[in-house]
């Protein structure tokens, strides 16, 4: 009887099973690597309705973080500034800046400015600035180096395995509290036994239940 | 021969005094012959269901589980109840392949492909409940260990997670030691068949079969091997399945013989399950000489035994309902029979209790029609049994305040409905296109395969005709 098939095909099986294994393995990854927020949204950087300069406000100028996102001590939204905090201000200054063109329509018709949001949390994960800033997370520690960017750019995945590296390890993040605002605060060389030091005396024990954030 | 008169002969084990090549040409000519317009028929109903089956899965989807019968307190339902009953179907077809083979018993041969067959396909059905009851599926890749940005691991303490790796492994054994004994009768197909594409689709499949000593000497190893890991799979998928009950703390579910239980109901259901098919098949196929009288009366009586194993399972619960003191675990059994589910409950006791008792008697082992009749009657009192323990335990349960009564939406009716059209779309393809019989295996168990049969001067029937 003639071979029904050419000699090839004996190393069929070996290939077949060589190739699943890896084709599986590089399926993981691909998904694991390109479907992350590290890959996805990091650097993530919108043109705003007015080209705001955080650079210039909170670098060059000093203005405290506080000064416009004023809830972020007392509530879970840091909030974002309306058109009266920017009008204090430019009421006075650049009062005939192209650019600030919209606040002026905005004060004028009292619609808000319609800011794009950069830090967008799922809806089904609750977080609280307060808890944070008052116990020693800097908000560079999240945000980057806000007073070094032009236009705010998303610096950290903020996914949830991210949460979770400081949630189980804060000793490695946590300042004390008087340099929370401190855009340009840096870790002390013996970080490690400083930063348990602050957690015990802070009390931080950053929960990793899901009714944490998921409630 | 004055030395072999202290000899006890065995009666073979198949009827109708076949050779080698006469049990070739009975299995290996019904995949040769012109498609029976029966089949077209059935193959078509089975298409339909399985179309229904879809149906209502997209729709499930589509509006979420609410379509189900499911609220509060029963969370639990219908769902559950066919994923077990379809699980536990399908641990005959192990039974047979794999721990009737290490117990060496030969009759094992004239159902173990089509009981395997079935398996695999009761086990697809079986998995489609859980996976759409978890509701988005779209993510129901987070039962496996896979690395995310989340850092989400599987819940390892969830009985629910065992399952997964339990149903999953079972699957992959059982497809694997069916494939594995298919071999050598796929390489027959391969020499028989006539078609270019059908020749090489089998022998495709047959791996290069030669039918030489060293293929079979691979082939029993492989076939040992895999009998040895799937035995004990038929002992723990169901005791998993049952652990998803018994690890909670709901009164009637956290007992301590579920796992036995639940395994001997499997293999009781899967029993009559197997037999419920076979005598089907056998009259159409005319297969009567292999899947015998013998064999069906050996099937009967394990349905007897496994049925009583079942029956002291439920006499035992109340026992111990009582025996325990607990008023919650009393509570829970007193209302399993005489609370609003009552109905459910008598359905399971006549049929599983009651029913297998005909088997005592030689005439109704020994009977088509009461294997026939009483094959059903089991499985449609497995399928009852799995829906008391499921439903009565959580309709009534500690808060009185919070009793409900539970009853299926369309929905959850014409979706186990159409797994049967599942389960047959599969089951016809195999009958039509696959040896349904062990063809080596029936071989190996006939009596001119035994060194005894020629000591006693008979002489190999196939020299003369093959």
């Amino acid at each position: 009887m003639a071979q029904l098939f050419p000699k090839w095909t004996n190393k069929l099986p070996k290939q077949v099973q060589l190739l699943s294994i890896l084709g599986l393995t590089a399926v993981v990854f691909f998904f694991w690597y390109f479907g992350s927020p590290k890959y996805l949204e990091v650097g993530y950087a919108p043109v705003q309705p007015i080209p705001f300069s955080h650079q210039l406000h909170a670098g060059q100028l000093g203005l405290d973080c506080r000064y416009c996102h004023g809830s972020v001590e007392i509530s879970s939204a840091a909030g974002v500034p309306s058109t009266q905090t920017c009008m204090t201000c430019h009421e006075y200054i650049a009062t005939d800046s192209e650019k600030l063109q919209p606040l002026r329509d905005s004060w004028e018709s009292g619609l808000p400015v319609e800011w794009i949001r950069v830090h967008k949390l799922p809806e089904h994960s609750y977080f609280n600035h307060s808890v944070h800033v008052n116990v020693g997370i800097g908000c560079a520690t999240c945000h980057g180096r806000i007073d070094h960017m032009e236009v705010v750019m998303k610096s950290e995945p903020m996914s949830m395995g991210w949460c979770l590296d400081c949630h189980n390890h804060p000793e490695q993040y946590i300042r004390p509290v008087e340099e929370v605002f401190n855009m340009a605060y840096e870790q002390p060389p013996n970080q490690y036994e400083f930063g348990k030091m602050l957690v015990a005396k802070k009390n931080v024990a950053g929960p990793i239940y899901c009714n944490a954030c998921h409630r | 021969m004055s030395q072999t008169t202290g000899q006890v002969t065995e009666q073979p084990l198949f009827d109708g005094n076949h050779s080698f090549g006469s049990i070739t040409r009975l299995i290996s000519d019904i995949p040769q012959q012109e498609t029976p317009k029966w089949w077209y028929i059935a193959f078509g109903i089975s298409n339909l269901l399985m179309g229904l089956l879809i149906a209502m899965l997209v729709y499930l989807i589509w509006e979420g589980t609410g379509v189900w019968g499911l609220n509060n307190p029963v969370g639990w339902g219908w769902a559950i109840v066919n994923f077990v009953w379809w699980v536990g179907i399908g641990h005959a077809g192990t039974l047979i392949s794999a721990i009737l083979f290490l117990f060496r018993q030969g009759w094992r041969t004239a159902i173990n492909r089509f009981a395997e067959a079935m398996t695999i396909f009761a086990v697809m059905c079986a998995g489609i409940f859980p996976a759409v009851h978890v509701g988005r599926i779209w993510v129901i890749y987070y039962v496996f260990p896979l690395p995310n940005s989340m850092q989400m691991w599987p819940n390892f303490s969830s009985p629910l997670l065992w399952d997964v790796f339990a149903v999953g492994t079972y699957f992959t054994v059982s497809t694997l030691f069916w494939f594995v004994g298919l071999v050598p009768d796929l390489a027959t197909m391969r020499d028989k068949v006539k078609g270019k594409l059908a020749k090489s689709l089998y022998g495709f499949f047959a791996l290069g079969w030669t039918g030489g000593n060293r293929s079979w000497q691979n082939y029993e190893k492989a076939y040992m091997l895999l009998a040895g890991l799937a035995t004990p799979l038929v002992l723990s998928v169901h005791t998993i399945v049952s652990f998803d009950f018994a690890v909670s703390v709901i009164p009637g579910w956290h007992t301590t013989i579920f796992p036995p239980y639940f395994v001997a109901g499997a293999i009781f259901s899967g029993f009559a399950m197997v037999m419920t098919l076979m005598l089907i098949a056998r009259k159409i196929y005319g297969l009567e000489d292999i899947m015998n009288i013998k064999v069906i009366e050996k099937m009967n009586i394990i349905i007897l035994v496994t049925g009583w194993m079942v029956g002291f399972a439920y006499i035992m619960e109340f026992f111990i309902a009582w025996y325990s003191g607990v008023e919650y675990e009393k509570f829970a059994f007193i209302n399993r029979a005489f609370g609003p589910y009552a109905w459910a409950y008598w359905i399971m006791m006549t049929c599983n209790v009651i029913t297998p008792n005909f088997f005592w008697f030689k005439r109704f082992r020994t009977s088509i029609t009461m294997s026939f009749i009483l094959s059903i009657i089991v499985n449609i009192g497995m399928w009852f049994e799995r829906f008391v323990i499921t439903v009565t335990s959580l309709a009534q349960d500690f808060v009185p305040a919070a009793w409900g009564y539970y009853s299926p939406t369309w929905v959850d009716i014409l979706t186990y409905v159409g797994t049967f059209g599942l389960f047959f779309t599969f089951f016809l393809l195999f009958l039509r296109f696959l040896p349904m019989v062990a063809i080596a295996e029936v071989k190996m168990e006939l009596p001119q395969a035994k060194v005894e049969y020629y000591a006693n001067g008979n002489s190999d029937k196939d020299s003369a005709n093959n």
